[in-house]
């Protein structure tokens, strides 16, 4: 069977943060208390001139720099992502003009809460597995907002990484891939509205831990494996709770899940959110290494994955372009008010 | 800007493609039609050249009364770069700390948004510029 894998990857992060306490400071709530609750200190915030278009052309050179793919042989781009800038108008095109793939190759935009980016990645690996195109790319990323003193917007931040999927030269070599799906209203957000609605407490139980548990012990079933088989796990992430709460009920340890687990510095990145964890495991982690990472998005779904990286590692260029942990700790931190000016969540009046 | 001429010069602002002069080698962004040292001889002869994105700042200057797009973003910094392959390209740097941006402070270019034609109109993406802090790692 043709092995399929990640040939190349790079992650983008703004450098802006706010921290968990200045958003409770401006709604009256307890800053330590809701710290606590979510598992949440910080969260990216981009800045005006930064969207999902921006952060996906970077992810995607950053990849392409360190694994050096001619953009000429991607056959490929597609952009998961609940915040692309248009409505009408793909970002993925966007993406392949500015990286040099365009016009000989097929791109397209996903949507699916936060699991669009690896739906694009299960998508690469059918087109690149059966011999269509050479190298597809799949990127995850957003920049979701949350309305003003709603709980998700202590979470919802901004993020997204992309991964050079082909079945040359792979550094980690996608093993299997399963999926587990339902109709289940969880979260949404009506066409023309700016900010989601969330069925609440209804996010939990039938919602995240369901599909997240079931689509694991699916695949570790299909896999005939267990949680000891794997070094790291990555799943996905809406607060700094959910994450190690269904880690620790599949037998997964701190060990295991710490590297990937990125919420609690930088919140949600949504659909960049598992695709960011799992680059934070490569970064740092050398051949032999096996990775179980599922994504879930609201509405709702999971794509899981066994991923095993290979000798190949070893010759990847990481240094070409910034690591996942270099740009975690963000660079400057803003109060509210700059973030509300940044997110437009206030606007420039009287003219 | 109109759309039709923003389109023509995607590729120059997405990526920074300028053109080689195959006569005489010099590189020029935004890119032209002949070489104004070769004139004749340099006709056909324009190759298409990408641009690093490297360089330094040549000279700067920091806005702070903006044309409407860019009021938000005051005070911001405007610098013209000397290109390490030799073209002088301007652009707006971003995320930069108080007194990092110097004459000579290496640059690398970003890509971001440069603006939006009101809230129905295209957006329009290219490069601006970023100091270079320290190694990559
Ligand atoms: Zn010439």
């Amino acid at each position: 069977m043709t092995e399929i894998g990640i040939v190349g990857y790079g992650a983008y992060i703004p450098g802006h943060r706010i921290r968990t306490g200045e958003i409770a400071r401006v709604w009256g709530a307890n800053g330590e208390e809701t710290e606590r609750n979510l598992g949440i200190k910080s969260k990216s915030v981009p800045y005006l001139d930064e969207d999902t278009v921006t952060i996906s052309v970077e992810a995607a050179r950053y990849a392409l720099r360190r694994c050096g793919v001619d953009p000429g042989r991607i056959g490929a781009i597609y952009t998961g992502s609940e915040s692309h800038p248009y409505a009408v108008k793909p970002t993925s095109t966007i993406v392949a003009e500015a990286i040099g793939a365009t016009p000989h190759l097929t791109a397209a935009d996903y949507e699916f809460a936060c699991k669009a980016g690896t739906a694009a990645i299960q998508t690469s690996m059918g087109l690149v597995g059966t011999g269509m195109i050479e190298y597809a790319i799949a990127i995850g990323a957003d920049t979701s907002q949350g309305a003003p003193g709603d709980a998700l917007e202590y979470s919802a931040s901004a993020g997204g990484a992309a991964f050079v999927i082909g079945r040359e030269k792979i550094i980690a070599r996608i093993d299997k891939t399963y999926s587990f799906t339902t109709d289940t209203p969880d979260f949404w957000r009506r066409e023309g509205q700016r900010y989601p609605s969330h069925g609440g407490r209804f996010t939990g139980k039938p919602a995240y831990f369901r599909h997240i548990l079931t689509c694991a012990k699916n695949l570790m079933e299909i896999m005939d494996t267990s949680a000891k088989d794997y070094q790291h796990v990555v799943l996905h992430q809406p607060n700094g709770k959910f994450p190690i709460r269904a880690a620790k009920q599949l037998g997964f340890t701190k060990e295991q899940y710490e590297t990937g687990l990125l919420t609690p510095t930088i919140g949600n990145t949504y659909s960049g959110a598992v695709m960011l964890g799992l680059s934070a495991i490569l970064d740092v982690f050398g051949p032999g290494n096996r990775i179980l990472a599922v994504a879930y998005g609201s509405g709702a779904g999971c794509d899981g994955f066994d991923i095993t990286v290979t000798d190949e590692m070893k010759n990847y260029k990481l240094d070409a372009a910034p690591t996942t942990a270099s740009q975690i700790q963000g660079r400057k931190f803003i109060d509210y008010a700059t973030y509300a000016r940044f997110r437009s969540k206030i606007e420039r009046g009287g003219e | 800007m109109e759309v039709p001429r923003f389109w023509r010069e995607t590729r120059a602002r997405y990526n920074l493609e300028g053109v080689r002069c195959g006569n005489c080698e010099k590189v020029f962004f935004p890119p032209r039609e002949v070489c104004p040292d070769c004139h004749r001889a340099s006709i056909g002869r324009m190759e298409k050249f990408k641009l690093s994105g490297k360089g330094e700042v040549y000279s700067f200057s920091t806005i702070h009364s903006a044309p409407d797009y860019f009021k938000d973003e005051v005070p911001y910094i405007v610098a013209l770069i000397k290109t390490d392959e030799g073209p002088m390209v301007t652009g707006q740097i971003v995320d930069w700390e108080d007194g990092e941006v110097q004459i000579g402070t290496r640059v690398e270019s970003v890509f971001r948004k440069i603006s939006e034609q009101g809230k129905h109109g295209i957006i329009q993406y290219g490069f601006k510029f970023k100091a270079v802090r320290r190694a990559l790692k």
